[in-house]
């Protein structure tokens, strides 16, 4: 029986067996790229997503856990936020993925669904967060090459340009 | 599923829809004229045609064919920069192609930071090649010797005439140069670069950020099986192999679609959705035959290097140690011990084969797919010739983690099963079955006289080479387990470049012992900086331990023996960056709960100069350290783009201190116990210094490689800053809360 839930803000149904880790169904069955595979055991972070606006593993979450649920991936992040703020059209890009860019933080990237997908979430629960804060609310996303400096200072970035009402 | 009606919700299908490469068909594209390879050779295109390196398009833009892969360091951005600056256009005007066996030029592997400093010259000179030509052609349509002309975003226009121009599009769009690359084409002079020295954008990274870059882990190809390798968690010793007992594929009978891959003692599953391969590979009832060849402790692992017959070579020997070491002052002899670490890429090592009876296309993430190839040619049986090799990047491995391996298993397994297969590690098959950064175990001994001026420096190191057997070959092909040659490459060797290079010694002496054979040791290969990190945690510390005996502070006394201006620059460029105060080590040791200090050090790889500050926080009661600050310096010639240098140093300290203070690769006799995060920790988040990375800058030189050159640094002033905090040394790395606790007792501090 397929199972039937919410990604990206559109409805899908999915054939997969219902013990099935979110993530290969998000990855296989619905062709996204932002989670992807880091571990498997929810201890790297490489696969989150937002389950109803909280930050979630997709590699240990059974399709079945989250039938009728709205999931949010790196690549629906900008319509998630614009919904948040009531902003009439999303932005290109989310404020956090705008200031990765600008800040140059990334290296090999594959980290970086999981630190802008839970970076968002901090921001969307703590406009202004203080370092300790973020080093907090992040240290639950490991990153091989060592961009959480960089990262640290991409999160301040889109503190800002969110307070200052841009996009 | 219901089909999504919205762009940019499913990007896959957008990408497809545009045209894309993502979901990539196995039919190769026929060649241009331009890159056919030449004969007599195997499949890499001729590197003395220009035709080879540049293409220039009818937009009027260029593509630069680039031999070295992008690992996520930021070298593809920094090397087109090169090949724009020298064409005179934007980077806007420049793009490259994927790296792929008889495409793109065999520039050699990517490693030993050489895409800057042996890929850049070349991409140089092939660049300044094509702009001759260009000119060439130009001086004939417009009429003016090549003398009047000039050229700006690929417009060539007659010097005070801008009116008379003609685009390097209209001169040779898509057609073929034709001419030899002689590499004797003027180059620019470094003074007059707009391009090269400044901070460009990373071209990967908006794709990167918005999650539409295209990872090895994203690629799928029609009719693909997934597959995953079958193995016991953790390896065991190299020399062993592995053997097969039994199999029991009736354990996987209730997983649809899965069945079992056996080529001799390769064992493998293959399903058709990818839960179903993860399920049957953690399913799957294997008896192993695994040999208690490891050593028990990695005290026993460095007692085994120590006590195995060694081949001793003597790398460098200037003066007579022996008799200058009688004269000095103040000699200081300590041992260090150094553990094996993994390359633990974010996301594990993953490959896709298609393998038929005459050809094979393989894609993985491999750092020279043109030796990838070699190594499948064999595996398979095949002429290489028939084979072609892609590259997709991975997640950062900094080095050779088993991204041949897992080409190789998914090769073996299309194969078996004669259908494309797509191989991902697990975690475990990632971080148990890595090529590690081979431990190592040294004695060094240094002395000064009663000025604190150096006499003597004598360094024993001992380490066994690398592995140069993948497993899959092992398992499936039967190749015997074979180290690299005796001498190695400079990179697996105790060198003068990271043992002493940056003091002024007039008796040096540098012994490698090599243990041979690698029995009851396990895989290795390169890792980020090899054996740099062991080499300045212990030749650093004595220089420290020589500075207090002299009571001096650290900084000063690596000054008065410091080795000419390069290193002088980077040592005084980090200690102005920390606002380092002079001041005798430990002078601030206190009885406090957590404790403070700071350590400065020097080190760095094959060239390029490296120095390091960390400022450090040590609990007593809990053993824990925390690298506050660290400030690290780096020269290394002409800096193409210092943005990325920066960032480079930024994660050079971060690793440093990861592996300095969390990172080792645990073992039972049977086999390696750390295969995940929780067994393999990495420094985190919460725990990551602030970093200030300071460049030094050195346009004259040739550029020299910034890849990994302030890791060891970074360590050694870690090292350092600990015994400023607590006046007590440690010998071992890493400086777990174990092993801090241990040496603070022993000392009587805890």
């Amino acid at each position: 029986m397929p199972t039937t839930l919410t990604v990206n803000r559109r409805v899908v149904e999915v054939e997969a067996a219902p013990d099935t880790p979110l993530l290969y169904v998000l990855m296989n069955d619905l062709e996204l790229q932002g989670p992807r595979f880091g571990c498997g055991l929810a201890q790297c972070g490489s696969c989150s997503v937002l389950v109803d606006g909280v930050e979630t593993r997709s590699c240990v979450t059974p399709l079945e856990r989250v039938a009728g649920k709205s999931i949010t991936t790196l690549e629906g992040l900008s319509a998630w936020y614009a919904q948040q703020k009531k902003l009439a059209t999303a932005p290109d890009l989310h404020p956090l993925q705008q200031a990765v860019i600008d800040e140059q933080a990334i290296q090999c990237g594959y980290c970086y669904n999981g630190l802008i997908v839970k970076g968002a979430e901090l921001l969307s629960q703590n406009a202004q967060p203080t370092d300790q804060q973020i080093r907090t609310a992040m240290n639950g996303h490991l990153c091989r090459c060592g961009t959480y400096p960089r990262m640290m200072k991409a999160i301040q970035r889109a503190a800002r340009t969110m307070a200052g009402g841009a996009a | 599923m219901s089909e999504p009606t919205t762009p940019g919700a499913f990007p896959r299908r957008d990408f497809l829809k545009a045209g894309g490469a993502l979901m990539v068909g196995f039919a190769i594209g026929v060649p241009v004229a331009a890159q056919q390879p030449a004969a007599g050779l195997p499949g890499a295109p001729d590197p003395n045609r220009l035709d080879t390196w540049v293409a220039i398009h009818s937009d009027n833009t260029a593509t630069i064919f680039i031999g070295f892969v992008e690992l996520g360091q930021g070298n593809s951005t920094a090397l087109l920069q090169i090949a724009a600056e020298e064409l005179d256009l934007e980077m806007s005007q420049v793009k490259t192609e994927r790296v792929e066996t008889g495409k793109t030029p065999n520039q050699g592997g990517t490693v030993a930071s050489a895409s800057i400093s042996r890929g850049g010259p070349q991409i140089r000179l092939a660049a300044a090649e094509a702009r001759q030509a260009l000119l060439g052609l130009a001086s004939v349509r417009l009429g003016v010797p090549p003398e009047r002309l000039m050229v700006s975003r690929g417009v060539v226009s007659v010097v005070g005439e801008a009116s008379t121009s003609v685009t390097y599009g209209a001169l040779i769009g898509d057609r073929r140069f034709d001419v030899t690359y002689t590499g004797e084409a003027p180059l620019k002079d470094y003074r007059s670069y707009t391009v090269v020295g400044t901070s460009v954008p990373r071209h990967d990274i908006p794709a990167k950020a918005r999650g539409t870059y295209v990872y090895m882990h994203h690629v799928r190809v029609p009719g693909m099986l997934h597959g995953r390798i079958v193995r016991p968690r953790g390896q065991g010793a190299y020399a062993d192999g592995l053997r097969v007992v039994s199999v029991d594929p009736s354990s996987i009978d209730g997983i649809r679609g899965a069945r079992v891959v056996r080529r001799r003692d390769f064992i493998g599953v293959v399903a058709t959705d990818e839960w179903g391969a993860v399920r049957a590979a953690q399913q799957l009832k294997v008896v192993w035959d695994t040999p208690a060849s490891l050593p028990a402790t990695p005290a026993a692992l460095f007692e085994r290097m120590r006590s195995s017959p060694t081949i001793d070579r003597v790398a460098h020997d200037v003066g007579d140690t022996t008799a200058a070491f009688p004269t000095a002052a103040h000699v200081v002899a300590r041992r260090y011990d150094a553990p094996y670490q993994a390359h633990a890429p974010f996301g594990p090592n993953c490959a896709i084969a298609d393998v038929k009876g005459e050809s094979a296309v393989v894609m993985c993430s491999s750092q020279n797919v043109y030796l990838s190839r070699t190594k499948l040619a064999d595996v398979l049986q095949m002429p290489e010739q028939q084979i072609t090799v892609q590259y997709y990047e991975g997640a950062g491995a900094f080095g050779h983690a088993p991204y041949n391996d897992a080409a190789q298993a998914a090769a073996v397994m299309s194969q078996e099963v004669a259908a494309p297969v797509r191989v991902q590690f697990m975690r475990w098959d990632e971080i148990g079955w890595d090529n590690y950064g081979p431990a190592h175990t040294s004695d060094v001994k240094i002395a000064t006289d009663a000025n604190g001026k150096f006499v003597a420096y004598e360094y024993h190191g001992w380490q066994h080479t690398w592995s140069q057997t993948d497993t899959t070959a092992q398992l499936a092909a039967g190749r015997p387990p074979t180290e690299s040659a005796t001498e190695g490459t400079r990179a697996q060797l105790v060198s003068t470049f990271n043992a002493g290079d940056m003091h002024v010694l007039p008796n040096w002496r540098i012994v490698n012992h090599r243990v041979p054979g690698m029995k009851g040791f396990l895989k290795g290969q390169s890792l980020r900086s090899p054996l740099d990190i062991a080499i300045s945690f212990g030749s650093e510390q004595v220089v420290d331990e020589l500075a207090y005996l002299a009571n001096m502070d650290p900084y000063l006394f690596r000054r008065q023996n410091i080795n000419g201006d390069r290193w002088l620059a980077v040592l005084t460029a980090v200690a102005e960056a920390a606002k380092w105060a002079p001041r005798r080590a430990g002078a601030n040791v206190s009885s406090a709960r957590v404790v403070t200090g700071r350590g400065i050090a020097l080190g760095t790889h094959l060239a390029s100069y490296g120095a390091a500050v960390a400022e450090i926080e040590v609990d007593t009661q809990t053993g824990v350290i925390v690298a506050k600050r660290m400030y690290g310096a780096i020269e290394a010639g002409q800096i193409v783009n210092p943005g990325i240098v920066e960032s480079q140093i930024t994660g050079m300290l971060i690793q440093a201190a990861s592996r300095v203070l969390k990172e080792e690769v645990t073992f039972s006799p049977t086999g390696v116990t750390s295969v995940d995060w929780v067994s393999y920790p990495i420094l985190r988040f919460a725990e990551a210094p602030e970093v200030t990375a300071v460049i030094v800058r050195r346009q004259d030189q040739p550029s020299t490689g910034a890849g990994e050159e302030a890791v060891a640094a970074g360590a050694a002033a870690i090292a350092n800053a600990f015994f400023d905090a607590t006046g007590v040394r440690l010998q071992e790395f890493p400086m777990t809360p174990a092993r801090v606790l241990a040496a603070l007792k022993k000392e009587g501090r805890a």
